[in-house]
């Protein structure tokens, strides 16, 4: 089974912190790290690889040069393979520019048969590069991804999450798969072995002429959206405390309460 | 521009008929031929293994834009009827199409909808272009994608809306990605400026907003989650326009098989989604049991019980039960917080929420950021005692 796994660097975004005066972003000494619905990706990856007996996982990124240590923390995962595209061309790019170039990327590693990518990542929880990547290549997709069983080396049973539920869907490849790591998982540290072994394994760098195609299409020049501001949200005013013992606070809440219009109308 | 088969290429061998939803391909002298009923939705390129059909769109810079008009959304059905998130989005469409002077579209594409085009024309939709196939009963993404991109290749809208739900966040980028259009994730907020789509999302898990354009492509297109927008009221006199879209699907050609439709949540019982009342319990709830205190008080005033990410990380609480980034985004008339600190990406699935009450040990919680009113104190005797003085008053009428 050749694999091929999209991640992406993400900045902690449970460190972020917005400044009480300023009320701007404190981005200082957040800490970049591998999206966590990508490390679960690698890891389903090399077990589908290992239980499948045969093939490879490669694992793909678009960003600035300090996103080889994903990349790096990918291959200590498990992952053989490391391709980093990286060029000033692909700054500023948005979902459909991110997929082109990616897109781009897939068809010079050339043959696939299963790309993955995490449902989402924590900074934008876009959730659509994988399925605007997977309309590019021509293959179909299935997203909320929660358990792939493969049979033979062709048949998956794939196990997707619903609103209510999930449902259970066979499919062959070629296929885009989107994962959502159950609610419990950790992401945790390789062991430094692996670490160590990581260092060994290919690594490629392209840039935007290495991967070709349609250089009006990369980048900030590609996106089809904008973003023409940034700001803090609204905050929704003061909070009023209600003072007193517990059965006293309870009794004022029971008061303000009564009176609003969800329980009058009730 | 347009569609061309490479004779050289062609075997006739038919592939490209099955998958064609609009029924435009035919073989003739084993060679296949494009009808003018194409709509150029490309569904045939993908299946044809020997690449014998060429596709070319106009390039964006060619698109004349001003012939894009009107403000569509995407229409999600569930068991044969319109989700409530359809009449958040055609309420929001109304109010952008009144700004710019153009009327609203709905697409429906299901198994038999005729009988919803009322239910939606109530809110101001002015034309429904339905698709009705008995492979369209359940979701798949490439019978949909395909047939949503070549109708909106004909009709040409200058904005269109789909929820932000399981499936519109499946359907949108597929689309998006044929079309080569832009694409905003869960707006919260969506108004016109200079003419063009204001788009306004979270990003950051919430940290920051973003305003956001796509002046350069049509359709403007972007997604909005369940109970953001506010449902204005129906009017049933109104009645829309609606156009047939004869459609024909193969289901020998699907390559992704349903085998297995589980449903796991509770039927019947009020979701999160529709609640009025939340009271929704965090860390501070110590154990699964103790959240039998919520459940009274849920009972007394008619409320649904959620949970915090945390709660449901250490298996207090189902999934389905989660409020937040990860989990539902809710707006009821009234939520109360207990034992939530209330981090960002909670705040995120609930501050759309008319009033928000927060009962912590901790003052600095980030809950009392957000609350309209808040008690500094133990849940373990506050929430009984409230209940008791709810019972007590609310029995009385």
């Amino acid at each position: 089974m050749k694999i091929i796994a999209c991640v992406k660097q993400v900045p902690d975004t449970t460190e972020v912190k917005v400044d009480p005066k300023t009320h701007t972003l404190v981005r200082d000494g957040v800490p970049s790290i591998l999206n966590p619905y990508d490390h679960y990706v690698v890891e389903e990856c090399v077990r589908i690889k290992e239980e499948t007996g045969e093939g490879s996982v490669t694992v793909i990124t678009m960003g600035p040069p300090q996103a080889r240590s994903a990349l790096m923390r990918c291959l200590a995962l498990g992952a053989d393979e490391a391709v980093l595209i990286s060029d000033k061309a692909f700054a500023g790019s948005d979902t459909w520019a991110t997929a082109y170039a990616l897109a781009q990327a897939i068809r010079k590693i050339g043959s696939f048969d299963m790309v993955f990518c995490g449902q989402q990542a924590i900074d934008g929880d876009t959730a659509q590069v994988g399925p605007e990547l997977a309309q590019q290549l021509g293959i179909p997709q299935v997203t909320y991804v929660e358990k792939i069983e493969i049979d033979d080396k062709q048949k998956l049973t794939i196990h997707k999450q619903t609103e209510d539920g999930y449902h259970i869907l066979e499919a062959k490849v070629p296929i885009l798969l989107a994962l959502l790591p159950p609610t419990s998982f950790q992401p945790e540290h390789p062991p430094m072995s692996s670490i160590l072994k990581a260092k060994k394994k290919p690594f490629n760098v392209w840039d935007a002429k290495t991967i070709g195609g349609d250089e009006s299409r990369f980048g900030l020049d590609g996106s089809f959206t904008q973003v023409i501001k940034t700001y803090t949200p609204p905050s929704r005013g003061e909070c009023e405390l209600i003072e007193g013992d517990g059965k006293d606070a309870a009794k004022k809440l029971g008061e303000v309460l009564l009176k609003h219009e969800a329980l009058i109308k009730r | 521009m347009g569609i061309e088969i490479v004779l050289d290429k062609c075997t006739g061998c038919g592939l490209c008929i099955k998958v064609c939803p609009f029924a435009a391909i035919k073989v003739k002298d084993k060679k296949a031929e494009i009808e003018a009923n194409c709509t150029l939705c490309g569904s045939c390129v993908d299946v044809c293994k020997l690449n014998a059909i060429i596709l070319e769109r106009p390039k964006p810079s060619d698109k004349d834009l001003s012939e894009y008009k009107d403000v569509w959304i995407f229409v999600e059905l569930k068991d044969q009827e319109i989700k409530k998130v359809g009449f958040e989005l055609a309420s929001k469409a109304r109010e952008i199409a009144d700004t710019l002077g153009e009327n609203v579209g709905a697409v429906i594409l299901g198994e038999k909808a005729k009988h919803l085009c009322d239910d939606i024309a109530a809110y101001g939709v002015n034309v429904v272009y339905i698709a009705e196939n008995e492979n369209l009963g359940e979701y798949n993404t490439n019978n949909y994608a395909g047939i949503l991109t070549g109708i909106i290749l004909k009709y040409k809208p200058n904005i269109m809306l789909f929820p932000a739900t399981h499936l519109g966040r499946d359907l949108a980028p597929r689309v998006a990605a044929a079309l080569e259009v832009g694409l905003t994730a869960d707006c919260t907020g969506l108004s016109i400026k200079d003419g063009l789509l204001l788009q306004s999302r979270p990003a950051f898990g919430g940290n920051i907003m973003a305003d956001i354009i796509s002046p350069n492509a049509r359709p403007q297109m972007a997604t909005t989650r369940p109970n953001v927008m506010k449902i204005q009221k129906p009017d049933p006199s109104r009645k829309a326009e609606v156009v047939s879209i004869p459609v024909d699907l193969d289901s020998k050609a699907t390559k992704i098989v349903i085998k297995e439709i589980v449903k796991t949540a509770k039927s019947g019982a009020k979701g999160l989604d529709e609640a009025d009342i939340i009271i929704s319990g965090g860390r501070g709830l110590e154990s699964a049991e103790n959240f039998k205190i919520l459940e009274d008080l849920a009972e007394t005033i008619n409320g649904v019980v959620g949970a915090s990410r945390a709660a449901v990380d250490v298996g207090w609480r189902p999934r389905s039960d989660q409020v937040g980034q990860s989990g539902k985004t809710v707006s009821p008339k009234l939520y109360i917080a207990c034992g939530i600190s209330g981090k960002i990406q909670h705040q995120v699935g609930m501050k759309g929420s008319d009033t928000i009450i927060a009962i912590n040990t901790d003052p600095e919680a980030p809950i009392f950021d957000i609350a309209d009113c808040g008690i500094v104190g133990d849940l373990f005797e506050i929430i009984p005692a409230l209940n008791e003085e709810l019972k007590k008053n609310l029995s009385k009428d």
